[in-house]
C-alpha cells in the first residue's frame, strides 16, 4: 500500500518536474548549478576531452605539426596493429589472464562469505573478517614486492618449503609459464576477503523467520545453506559476475608491468602495457598508434558491458542501470 | 513431527566443524605471509638472507629500520606521499560533495543529464595516450599538481555519496528549511554536512588509501625523482632493485655482498614502513570502509 503511494507520489514530482522550464529551475536552483559548475569542467575536461582527443588513432600524430593539422590516415593504425605479430599475442595474454582470474577467483568470496555466514562464534567470524580484509589495503607496489620476496629462489619461504618435500627451487618470476598463475592467486589472496563483503550484506537481508521454519521442519545447517543462504545471495552473484564479464578485455595496468620483466613479457605483456610502451617509452614514441591500440580496447569494453547487460536483462531481467 | 531439541544434532556439528576448519584455515594462509613479513623485518641480515626465518623473527634486531632512516629517497617519499594525499584528498571531498549534493536533489531538472554523462565516464574512456597529450598540453607533467588535480574526482565516490544523501536528507527537511528562507548552500553548510559525517568518513578514506597507495599517475607524469611519492620509491628499491649508488661505491667484494644482504632485509622493513599509516588507521576504520561497500553496493 505505501510503497503505491510512494510511487505515485514520485511519478506526480515527476510531472511536475518535467512541467517547470529550463529557465525557471534556473531561477529557482542556480546555486545547485554553481555547486555542480567546477565537478562539471573537471569531468568535461579530464574526461570528454581525452575522448574527442581520441581521433588521433586516425591521424597520424606529428608534434611539429600540432593537433589538428596532422593528416588523417582512416584505419591505418588500425590495421596496422591488426596486422602485427604483437596482436594475436597481447589479446590472448590479455584473455589468459583475465579469464583465469574470473574462473578461479569468482568462487572464493562467495564460499567465504556463506562460511562466515554459519560461523557461530562471533569472535572467531569478526577475526577472520579482519583479517582476511587486510590485504586488500596493501599497495600494488608493496604487493609485488612481497610476492617477489615469497618467490625468491633463494631466500623466499615458498621455494624453502618446496626443498624441504624434495622439490628443486622453481623461477616462478623468470618463468613466462608461472606469470599468470602467479598474478591470479596472488590476486586472490589479496582481494577474496574484501570481495566477500557484499555477499555477507546480501546474506545479512535473509529473513531469520525462513531460517526457524527450516530448523521446525528439521532441516541441517548445510540443507538451509543450499536451499535458504544461496538462492537469496544468487542475484548478487549474478550481478557481480555480469561487472566481471564486462571487464575480461581490461587487465589493470599497474600489477602487470611491476611484474614484468624480460624474462616473462611473452606471456606477461597484456593490451594497456603494449599501448603505454609503444606511445610513451619507446625511443620514438607513435602516439597515433599508442591510441588507436587504447582506443580499440576501450570500444570492446564498452561493447562488452553492454552487451552482457542486455543479455542479463534477458535472461534473468537484471540490469546495471 | 516432534519438535528437536535444541541440542545441535550430530550431522551440524560435522558441518561447524568442517566450516570452522575452512575459515581457520583462511585465516593462516591469510595471516602467514603477514606475519612472515614483520618477523623478516626484525631479524637480522644474515637470517635473512640464509632463508631461517619461518615464523618468528630470528637473531632480532633493527639494522633494517636503521637503513631505511639512512635512505634519504625513502624519506622524501614519504613527505610527498603526505602532501599528495593531505591536499588531494581534501580537493576530493570538496568536489565530491559539490557534485553529490545537487545531484542527489530530485527537483534538480539537470539532475539525471549531468548523472548520466559523468556515469557514461565510468564505461567508456579516451584512453592513456590522449589523456597524456591532454595532461601535457596543460603543462602539468613533472609538477606536484598533477598528483592532484587530474585525480580531483572519482565518479564512483560521487554515486556513494549521492545515494547517501537521496536516503539520508528528507525532501521534508529541506522544505521546512526553503520556508524559513534558507538557501541551497547555507542549507548544505547548517544541515547537510553536520548530518553527514559518516559519508565523509567512507569518502576521506577511500581517497585517502587512493592517494597513498596509488602508483600510476606518478609512474605516467613524473619523472623528477624529488617529486617522487614513495609508491615511485619503492618500485626502485623492492622491484627494480636499485638502491642509493652511493651505498654501493665499495669495490670490496664481502662488502658487497653485505650491502645486498642489508638490501633484503630493507625491503621486509620497508614494506612494513610504507604500510604503516594504512594499518594504523585500518583497525579503527575498518566499519567504514565495509559502509562504503554496502552504500555502493545498493546502486550497484
Amino acid at each position: 500500500m505505501s510503497e503505491q503511494i510512494i510511487l505515485q507520489d514520485k511519478k506526480e514530482t515527476a510531472k511536475i518536474r518535467t512541467k517547470i522550464t529550463w529557465r525557471r529551475d534556473f531561477q529557482l536552483n542556480y546555486q545547485l548549478y554553481l555547486l555542480v559548475t567546477l565537478p562539471v569542467i573537471y569531468i568535461f575536461i579530464f574526461r570528454y576531452i581525452p575522448m574527442y582527443g581520441a581521433q588521433i588513432a586516425f591521424r597520424d600524430f606529428v608534434a611539429s605539426k600540432g593537433f589538428f593539422r596532422s593528416e588523417w590516415v582512416g584505419l591505418k593504425n588500425f590495421e596496422k596493429f591488426f596486422a602485427s605479430p604483437y596482436f594475436v599475442r597481447i589479446i590472448r595474454n590479455t584473455l589468459e589472464i583475465s579469464l583465469y582470474t574470473l574462473i578461479a577467483g569468482f568462487p572464493f568470496p562467495i564460499i567465504l562469505a556463506l562460511s562466515l555466514n554459519c560461523a557461530l562464534n562471533r569472535r572467531f567470524k569478526k577475526s577472520v573478517q579482519m583479517i582476511t580484509y587486510a590485504p586488500f589495503f596493501i599497495s600494488t607496489v608493496v604487493m609485488v614486492g612481497m610476492i617477489m620476496q615469497f618467490l625468491s629462489a633463494k631466500i623466499g619461504f615458498v621455494n624453502r618449503g618446496l626443498e624441504l618435500v624434495g622439490i628443486t627451487p622453481i623461477h616462478f618470476m623468470g618463468e613466462a609459464g608461472w606469470f599468470s598463475s602467479v598474478y591470479v592467486w596472488s590476486g586472490i589472496w589479496q582481494r577474496a576477503g574484501w570481495n566477500s563483503i557484499i555477499y555477507l550484506a546480501a546474506l545479512s537481508t535473509v529473513d531469520p523467520n525462513l531460517h526457524e521454519a527450516a530448523i521446525v521442519d528439521g532441516a541441517s545447517r548445510l540443507r538451509r545453506v543450499l536451499h535458504i543462504d544461496i538462492p537469496r545471495i544468487l542475484p548478487t552473484i549474478i550481478v557481480i559476475l555480469i561487472i566481471q564479464s564486462g571487464q575480461i578485455m581490461n587487465v589493470g595496468f599497474e600489477k602487470v608491468i611491476l611484474m614484468q620483466n624480460p624474462l616473462n613479457l611473452s606471456r606477461s605483456e597484456i593490451i594497456t602495457t603494449y599501448v603505454y610502451k609503444v606511445g610513451l617509452v619507446s625511443s620514438i614514441p607513435n602516439y597515433s598508434y599508442g591510441a588507436a591500440i587504447g582506443l580499440f580496447n576501450s570500444i570492446i569494453n564498452l561493447l562488452l558491458i553492454l552487451s552482457v547487460n542486455k543479455l542479463s536483462k534477458m535472461i534473468t531481467n537484471q540490469s546495471l542501470w | 513431527m516432534p519438535r528437536r531439541s535444541m541440542k545441535v544434532p550430530i550431522s551440524d556439528r560435522i558441518f561447524f566443524a568442517i566450516n570452522n576448519t575452512f575459515l581457520g584455515l583462511a585465516l593462516i594462509v591469510v595471516l602467514y605471509p603477514l606475519i612472515y613479513v614483520v618477523s623478516a623485518s626484525f631479524s637480522s641480515t644474515n637470517a635473512v638472507i640464509s632463508g631461517r626465518v619461518w615464523l618468528w623473527p630470528v637473531d632480532p634486531s633493527l639494522r633494517g629500520y636503521e637503513a631505511i632512516f639512512e635512505n634519504k629517497s625513502i624519506i622524501s617519499g614519504y613527505v610527498n606521499s603526505f602532501f599528495y594525499m593531505g591536499v588531494g584528498t581534501t580537493v576530493n571531498i570538496v568536489m565530491t560533495i559539490l557534485a553529490g549534493y545537487p545531484l542527489s536533489r530530485r527537483d534538480f531538472k539537470a539532475r539525471n543529464i549531468i548523472m548520466m554523462g559523468i556515469a557514461f565516464t565510468m564505461i567508456f574512456n579516451g584512453g592513456l595516450i590522449p589523456t597524456y597529450i591532454l595532461v601535457r598540453n596543460l603543462g602539468m607533467v613533472n609538477t606536484r599538481s598533477v598528483m592532484i588535480i587530474p585525480l580531483a574526482l572519482s565518479v564512483w565516490n560521487v554515486i556513494i555519496t549521492r545515494t547517501f544523501f537521496e536516503s539520508t536528507i528528507s525532501p521534508e527537511l529541506l522544505e521546512a528549511a526553503k520556508i524559513n528562507g534558507c538557501s541551497d548552500i547555507r542549507f548544505i553548510f547548517y544541515v547537510v554536512l553536520p548530518l553527514s559525517g559518516a559519508i565523509i568518513a567512507v569518502n576521506v578514506l577511500f581517497y585517502a588509501v587512493f592517494h597513498w597507495n596509488g602508483f600510476f599517475q606518478a609512474f605516467i607524469y613524473l619523472n623528477d625523482k624529488k617529486l617522487y611519492p614513495l609508491q615511485l620509491v619503492l618500485r626502485e628499491i623492492l622491484i627494480l632493485n636499485e638502491i642509493d649508488p652511493i651505498m654501493m661505491t665499495q669495490v670490496d667484494l664481502e662488502e658487497v655482498a653485505a650491502r645486498q644482504g642489508l638490501v633484503e632485509l630493507l625491503k621486509f622493513s620497508l614494506i612494513i614502513v610504507a604500510s604503516v599509516p594504512v594499518l594504523i588507521m585500518y583497525p579503527f576504520v575498518q566499519r567504514y570502509f565495509v559502509k562504503g561497500v554496502m552504500i555502493g553496493a545498493i546502486k550497484g
